[in-house]
C-alpha cells in the first residue's frame, strides 16, 4: 500500500500544507494508518482511506498552526521563520491555493495532484458529490478571478 | 478542461524522494511482518520477519506481490520493506552459501504451518548440515511412518526453505525427490553443503 499511494499521499500533502510540514504529515499519516489497519474492516477501497487519514492529519495540521499562533502587535515584514529557496520551491499558484477556504484547497489537491474523482473527493472528505463538485468549481472560480501570476 | 485546471495539474508537486517510515513504525510496534530481499547463489530470496522470528522465505520468480499479499493475508496487512530488520538472517544466508555456516542460529516463527506439517518440518529442522535423510524417516520422527506422502506434501509447503532444510529429504532409493524452488535449487543447495551422495540424473 505504501509503495502504491505513497507518492500520491506524499504530493498531495505538498499541495496541501507545503514542502516543509508535508513530511511530518506524511510521518504522521501513515502512523496512524498503521495504527488503524488492524480494525479496517471495509478494505475494498485503500486509496481512498489512506487520503481520508492524510486528510484529516491536512485538518490536525492547521489546527496545531492556529494554537501556536500567537497575536503579535508589530506584524514583521518578512517570515519570523526563514524558509531557504532550496527548501521550498514551492509553486506560487498551489501557495495561493493554499490560502483558499480549507475544503476548496482540499478538493482541489485531491483533484489535480491525486487525479480523484468527485466520487472519490466526496468519500474523502466525507460530503456529497455535488458539494465535491461545488468545492471545486467556487475553488476554480476564485482562482480565475483572483490569482494573478 | 480549462485553462487554470491545465495549470493546476502542470504545476503540481512532483514526485518527490518520500520521507523513510519504516523505522519509525517499527521502533513504535506498528510492523508485523518487515521484509527484505537477498540475491543468492540459488537466486533472489524474499525474507520476512515478525517480532517472533524468520515467518518465511521464499524463492522470488518474478512474483513479490504474491508472496506480500500471501503473508498479508496469513499474517498481517501491516508489512514494511524494513532491510535492517533482516540484517541477521541476511548475514547467516550469506555466510552459509559462502560455506561457512552450518547452522543458522535466528529464531523461526512457525505460525504459516499447523499440525502433522508443522511436525514434519520441525523434523526436517533437526537434520543435520550435509546430511539428509528420507521422507518416510521425517514421517515417523512426525508420528507417522505411513504417512511420507503428506510429509512430501508437507515438505513443498514449507514456508522456510534453506534455513528449514527441506532440500535434505531425499528419496529412499537415493533419488533427489521434488523440490519446491525446482529440484535445481536442491542440488546446488545439497553442493553447498558438500554432499556427494546424489545420483547422477
Amino acid at each position: 500500500m505504501l509503495d502504491a499511494h505513497g507518492p500520491d499521499v506524499h504530493r498531495f500533502l505538498v499541495a496541501s500544507v507545503g514542502r516543509v510540514d508535508a513530511d511530518d504529515c506524511y510521518q504522521e499519516t501513515w502512523m496512524a494508518a498503521l495504527r488503524a489497519y488492524p480494525r479496517l474492516r471495509d478494505a475494498s477501497n485503500l486509496r481512498s482511506w489512506i487520503f481520508t487519514v492524510a486528510h484529516r492529519k491536512v485538518i490536525d495540521h492547521a489546527r496545531a498552526r492556529r494554537r501556536v499562533a500567537v497575536p503579535v502587535g508589530d506584524v514583521p515584514e518578512t517570515p519570523a521563520i526563514a524558509t531557504s529557496p532550496a527548501l521550498e520551491p514551492d509553486d506560487d499558484l498551489w501557495a495561493y491555493v493554499r490560502e483558499l477556504p480549507p475544503k476548496q484547497r482540499t478538493a482541489l489537491a485531491l483533484r489535480y495532484v491525486a487525479d480523484a474523482g468527485y466520487d472519490e473527493i466526496s468519500a474523502v472528505m466525507g460530503t456529497s458529490e455535488d458539494a465535491a463538485r461545488r468545492n471545486v468549481h467556487e475553488a476554480l472560480k476564485r482562482l480565475r478571478t483572483e490569482y494573478r501570476p | 478542461m480549462t485553462d487554470i485546471e491545465l495549470e493546476l495539474r502542470r504545476r503540481a508537486p512532483a514526485p518527490d524522494r518520500l520521507p523513510d517510515i519504516t523505522e519509525t513504525a517499527a521502533s513504535a510496534g506498528l510492523v508485523d511482518v518487515a521484509y527484505a530481499t537477498l540475491d543468492s547463489p540459488v537466486g533472489t530470496l524474499l525474507l520476512a520477519t515478525t517480532p517472533q522470528g524468520l515467518v518465511r522465505l521464499a524463492y522470488l520468480n518474478d512474483d513479490e506481490a504474491t508472496v506480500l499479499e500471501e503473508l498479508s493475508d496469513k499474517v498481517s496487512p501491516r508489512i514494511l520493506a524494513a532491510p535492517r530488520r533482516l540484517d541477521e538472517p541476511r548475514r547467516e544466508l550469506d555466510q552459509y552459501f559462502a560455506g561457512r555456516r552450518r547452522e543458522f542460529q535466528i529464531p523461526l516463527d512457525w505460525r504459516l504451518t499447523r499440525g502433522f506439517t508443522r511436525r514434519v518440518l520441525q523434523a526436517t529442522a533437526n537434520v543435520p548440515y550435509g546430511v539428509t535423510t528420507t521422507y518416510k524417516q521425517v514421517a515417523t520422527e512426525a508420528g507417522n511412518g505411513l504417512a511420507f506422502r503428506a510429509a512430501g506434501n508437507a515438505l513443498g509447503s514449507n514456508p522456510i526453505p534453506i534455513v528449514v532444510p527441506c532440500h535434505r529429504i531425499l528419496h529412499s532409493g537415493g533419488g533427489l525427490g521434488g523440490y519446491t524452488g525446482g529440484v535445481e535449487r536442491k542440488r546446488v543447495l545439497l553442493g553447498v553443503e558438500g554432499y556427494s551422495g546424489l545420483k547422477q540424473p
